[in-house]
């Protein structure tokens, strides 16, 4: 089986999210092949034939010419799969290269199970696994659920690659940069998140309280941001805070998978949520079974008196 | 200007699932069902689109499924949408994302849509592929995961979410479909008059067998709930209770605890 990997950079950096598509190929067992839109300098270090395409030339954000860049690429190794992070960068790309192929995709695989695609769904509550009807097929990687374990020392084999499209209809403006953060989530050694199972803005200040009794940051899920009940640099989850502290106790959330992939690597993980079978359940080392504003006070007082 | 909003109804996330008889999908009776709640921000944006070109667009608002999703579709008529499609199809959860995809694009090939607003996935599914690959079929451009939307002069500058709080700013042309993210405006709550205003608006049903020409692309094998990493402890019952044994564990198995 070959599978051809579409890497990712941006401002001059390669994501690590391509080594986690390295990570998961290996999983299946395939022949890899590698292609990036980038520099020599970004180029992912594994021993594996790299298709190179020059961002300078290309663009950084111009999907109608990544698109066929993947499609020269994948003409000349003839894959089984074409495999994409599941980022904004390889969600936006995926579908145009599969539907130009027209071929099937499946989205965000997180596992492996007995050889088949095994996805989520319903926000975490279910899973399928899931099989493309064609032998050739794209598929998109949920970041962090693969781990890149072999060292970043091989030499790849770079072949240039050039398209004749030259211009592209969108027009890349720039970025603009993550607000300043007023907590580095990343350094905290203990993190007490709030998620929308606290109902109202009014409650934060219990989970705050209890994240200071425990000495710890206060980390927050995306509805309690995009709310506007917590700052966005409170935010765990994928387009957040990717977390790994010594303890993560997370109240009323019931762990989406872009929570999930923002936190289960914490070393402890203890879920406080009124439903015992909420998704976050399949990550928590503790599932205390309990409404988290009548718990979280009491927490508090006992952890001052210890 | 011709506006497009596709959206879907899906079950409400925090319902208790059970898988079906077969063991491919979940069992769809008991469920409560309501508008996905990305194409809620796709609402929003197209009507207040069309309110800042003077209430001169024409927004049709379409969504795929059994007669259910007609609840959904007067939602967006009350939230302001001018007229709803229905397309007729009860085994619509099992249709792939490619097939819902070309059903759209059947529906959108010949009435000349400036712009396409689709969520930027579904809660049930979450593929992330409808809106692009309509864009793909009908060869609109397309941006994906907006949380910033301006239109001015024919051009859409979209600025998309990327990870760890970082965003992007791409100017796109029409005919331009964008897949709208969490957080990119504020979906207004239907009022009374709206809601009764909303009852008067055409719905057009159109029969899936009319727009379908494609095959799954991809299929489920099996549905099941996640298996438990298993050694979870847990606590319920006296708050107290729960308070002591959990400090007890964390003392024991984190070195956090002094």
């Amino acid at each position: 089986m070959k599978a051809l990997l579409v890497c990712e950079q941006r401002e001059g950096k390669l994501l690590d999210t391509s080594y986690e598509l390295v990570a998961f190929a290996e999983r299946l067992g395939a022949e890899v092949s590698l292609v990036l839109v980038g520099t020599p300098a970004q180029a992912p270090q594994v021993a594996a034939k790299l298709y190179l395409a020059d961002v300078n030339k290309y663009g950084e954000y111009s999907p109608e010419l990544h698109k066929h860049i993947v499609l020269a690429a994948a003409l000349k190794e003839n894959p089984d799969y074409i495999i994409f992070p599941h980022s904004s960068y390889g969600w936006d790309l995926a579908p145009r290269v599969a539907a130009t192929l027209r071929v099937g995709q499946v989205s965000e695989v997180v596992n492996i199970v007995d050889g088949k695609l095994e996805v989520s769904l319903c926000n975490g509550k279910l899973r399928r696994t899931v099989s493309p009807k064609a032998a050739r097929a794209v598929l998109t990687v949920q970041a962090g659920a693969f781990n890149y374990a072999g060292q970043k020392s091989g030499a790849p084999q770079v072949e240039a690659i050039e398209i004749s499209q030259g211009s592209s209809a969108l027009q890349f403006v720039g970025y603009e940069p993550a607000e300043k953060k007023d907590v580095d989530l990343g350094r905290a050694e203990i993190i007490v998140s709030a998620g929308r199972g606290v109902g109202k803005k009014e409650n934060v200040g219990v989970i705050a309280d209890l994240a200071k009794a425990f000495g710890g940051e206060l980390g927050a899920s995306r509805p309690v941001v995009d709310a506007g009940w917590v700052g966005h640099s409170h935010q765990v989850g994928t387009t957040g805070q990717t977390v790994s502290p010594k303890l993560y106790v997370a109240c009323g959330i019931s762990g989406a998978i872009q929570h999930l992939a923002g936190m289960k690597k914490s070393d402890f993980i203890v879920a406080i949520n009124k439903d015992k079978d909420a998704p976050i359940s399949e990550a928590a080392d503790v599932m205390v079974v309990a409404d988290v504003l009548a718990l979280a006070p009491v927490l508090a007082e006992k952890l001052r008196a210890a | 200007m011709n506006i497009l909003v596709c959206i879907k109804q899906v079950p409400d996330m925090e319902s208790r699932f059970k898988v079906n008889g077969t063991g491919d999908w979940y069992d769809e009776a008991d469920l409560a069902y309501r508008m996905n709640e990305y194409d809620e921000y796709a609402v929003e944006q197209a009507v207040q689109l069309k309110e800042q070109l003077g209430n001169q667009p024409e927004i049709t608002v379409l969504s795929i499924g059994a007669d259910r999703v007609g609840e959904a579709l007067k939602k967006a008529l009350a939230m302001g949408c001018d007229k709803a499609v229905q397309v007729q199809d009860n085994d619509s959860a099992r249709k792939d994302p490619w097939q819902i995809a070309n059903i759209i694009a059947a529906f959108a090939g010949d009435k000349n849509f400036d712009v396409i607003f689709t969520g930027m996935q579904s809660q049930d599914r979450g593929s992330a592929q409808v809106g692009v690959t309509v864009a793909e079929i009908l060869g609109h451009n397309c941006a994906s995961t907006l949380v910033g939307f301006e239109y001015a002069d024919g051009v859409v500058t979209a600025k998309r979410e990327l990870e760890g709080g970082v965003k992007s700013v791409v100017k796109v042309p029409v005919p331009a479909l964008v897949t709208c993210q969490l957080g990119l405006n504020v979906p207004r709550y239907p009022t009374l008059p709206n809601i009764m205003k909303a009852k008067k608006k055409e719905l057009q049903l159109v029969p899936v067998a009319s727009l379908l020409k494609e095959e799954a692309a991809t299929g489920t094998e099996k549905l099941y709930p996640p298996v438990k990493s298993g050694g979870g402890i847990v606590l319920e019952g006296d708050l107290g209770d729960i308070a002591d044994r959990l400090l007890g564990i964390l003392k024991e198995k984190t070195t956090v605890m002094k």
